[in-house]
């Protein structure tokens, strides 16, 4: 029976999946807690970067394991620092096994409402890019006020930012910005097409 | 060597500063830094957090446009684009699978001959640096890294990953003291600052706190977002941690040229949001 367990397709799906996408195989991981340890955000997080890594290799005992790696604010709270990969005896790059497991959640639809103003960000900084080809930094936080609803924030950073010159009414634009288009188009379509 | 210029987004705007001391120490260096042509976004955090592909083809449009060009080094102030542009150029030329896919979806032969830099690299090869300081930079600095110029280790290849030291190496040329603290690569929050404002004003906080408490007079830095965060976000480090702050932060390059002579309006200090009260002084007495 525990053979079955073992195969449980969870599993095959997650564990899998991150090494097929990031090279890292997570039952190399010996739970020393490193990652954890220089996290500067751990505290913060529901599952500290070695707990994810557990729920990973624990993913083949049933399917809630992956779930709670997938629906974990820990995944959005990961700044991508890189000390967990720079100290972990097992040179695991636990920060790409992060960005694996935050396409995953966005995939499946399982994304923490945690998460929401950072997910509302990255968004709105890609609509950005998508449009002008660069980020044209007050488009971008009308953009993310739209989407997390926090209109108040930052009022008064505006009229400051501007006065010293470090806000822009009118975007920068790439010349060709076609070819961001299809760069964009491009993506999102193989990564519609993978399986 | 033909060098190229990759300014990023923050550069152009809310981090003009760093261009312009940038480029005011280049003009004195008599150095050209001519910009990647048509150069679009790296993609920065939100494009590896969302889309793999976007993530790698956004960084390699930019890379083979410095290559069309001849370029053999593509000088990248900015830590989180250097990191971006070196992630990319590392897997790229790691995978020849991943090199065709990514130079299809960008619609050019990327090949990797660009190398990138950072800035540290860049102001650490200026062969005499010394010999330019017509005003010593004498004060104590807690020279601040931030995680990206340093690491990963084995892609950016840059330094120790958490001991670094070249920044040091650096001021100490124009006649700084670097202070030994402990928050050196430690990071400030970097592209939460607008989502989650709390969280960077407490982690940039401690920073200051480290800083401060070695008796630093200003924190040195060579990356955007650190800057921002650090300067910035200052009301919202002190209203989180209840005490004043009033330590400048300084990107190297503002340094760098403060030390050469150069007044601190050529360098964009009027814009920071924490003063630098002795920028005048440090200057003198070329600065007006």
């Amino acid at each position: 029976m525990s053979s079955d367990k073992h195969a449980h397709p969870a599993r095959e799906d997650l564990a899998a999946r991150v090494l097929d996408q990031t090279g890292v195989d997570v039952a190399r991981c010996y739970q020393c807690g490193k990652c954890s340890a220089g996290c500067p955000l751990a505290a913060e997080m529901d599952f500290p970067p070695s707990q994810v890594m557990h729920l990973l290799q624990l993913a083949g005992m049933g399917p809630e394991y992956a779930d709670m790696a997938l629906r974990s604010h820990t995944v959005w709270l990961c700044l991508t620092c890189e000390i967990c990969f720079c100290r972990c005896p097992m040179e695991l790059d636990i920060p790409a096994v992060m960005d694996a497991l935050r396409h995953e959640s966005l995939r499946r639809k399982m994304v923490n409402p945690r998460a929401r103003s950072i997910l509302a960000f990255h968004r709105a900084f890609l609509d950005s890019v998508r449009t002008t080809g660069r980020l044209f930094e007050m488009g971008q936080v009308v953009d993310y006020k739209l989407r997390s609803g926090h209109f108040l924030q930052d009022l008064l950073q505006a009229p400051w930012m501007f006065l010293v010159g470090k806000l822009h009414l009118l975007p920068e634009r790439v010349r060709d910005r076609r070819a961001l288009k299809r760069i964009f188009a491009g993506a999102r379509k193989a990564g519609e097409a993978r399986p | 060597m033909k060098t190229g210029f990759y300014p990023g987004c923050s550069m152009k705007g809310s981090a003009r500063e760093y261009s312009e001391s940038l480029l005011a120490v280049a003009r004195q260096l008599g150095r050209e830094l001519p910009e990647v042509p048509d150069w679009n976004c790296c993609g920065a955090t939100a494009a590896h957090n969302l889309d793999r592909d976007l993530a790698l083809a956004l960084p390699a449009r930019i890379l083979a446009a410095a290559e069309r060009q001849g370029m053999e080094e593509v000088l990248v102030p900015c830590a989180a684009c250097y990191s971006r542009l070196s992630v990319t150029r590392h897997e790229l030329l790691e995978d020849e699978e991943r090199r065709r896919r990514i130079s299809g979806l960008i619609e050019a032969d990327y090949r990797g001959s660009a190398r990138v830099m950072n800035i540290v690299e860049w102001l650490e090869a200026v062969p005499d640096l010394e010999a330019r300081v017509r005003a010593p930079f004498a004060r104590k600095v807690a020279c601040y890294y931030g995680c990206l110029l340093v690491r990963p280790a084995g892609i950016v290849k840059f330094d120790r990953p958490e001991d670094p030291q070249l920044l040091d190496r650096v001021m100490r040329k124009l006649g700084a003291e670097p202070v030994d603290w402990a928050f050196k690569t430690e990071c400030c929050g970097a592209g939460f600052s607008v989502s989650r404002t709390d969280l960077v004003a407490e982690l940039s906080g401690r920073i200051l706190e480290d800083a401060v408490s070695r008796g630093a007079e200003a924190v040195i830095v060579a990356c955007p977002m650190c800057h921002l965060n650090l300067d910035m976000r200052r009301p919202n480090i002190e209203k989180r941690a209840g005490k004043k702050f009033t330590i400048p932060v300084i990107y190297v390059t503002q340094a760098v040229g403060l030390a050469m002579g150069l007044t601190p309006k050529a360098l964009g200090l009027q814009r920071h949001k924490v003063p630098v009260k002795f920028a005048r002084s440090a200057a003198a007495p070329e600065a007006k």
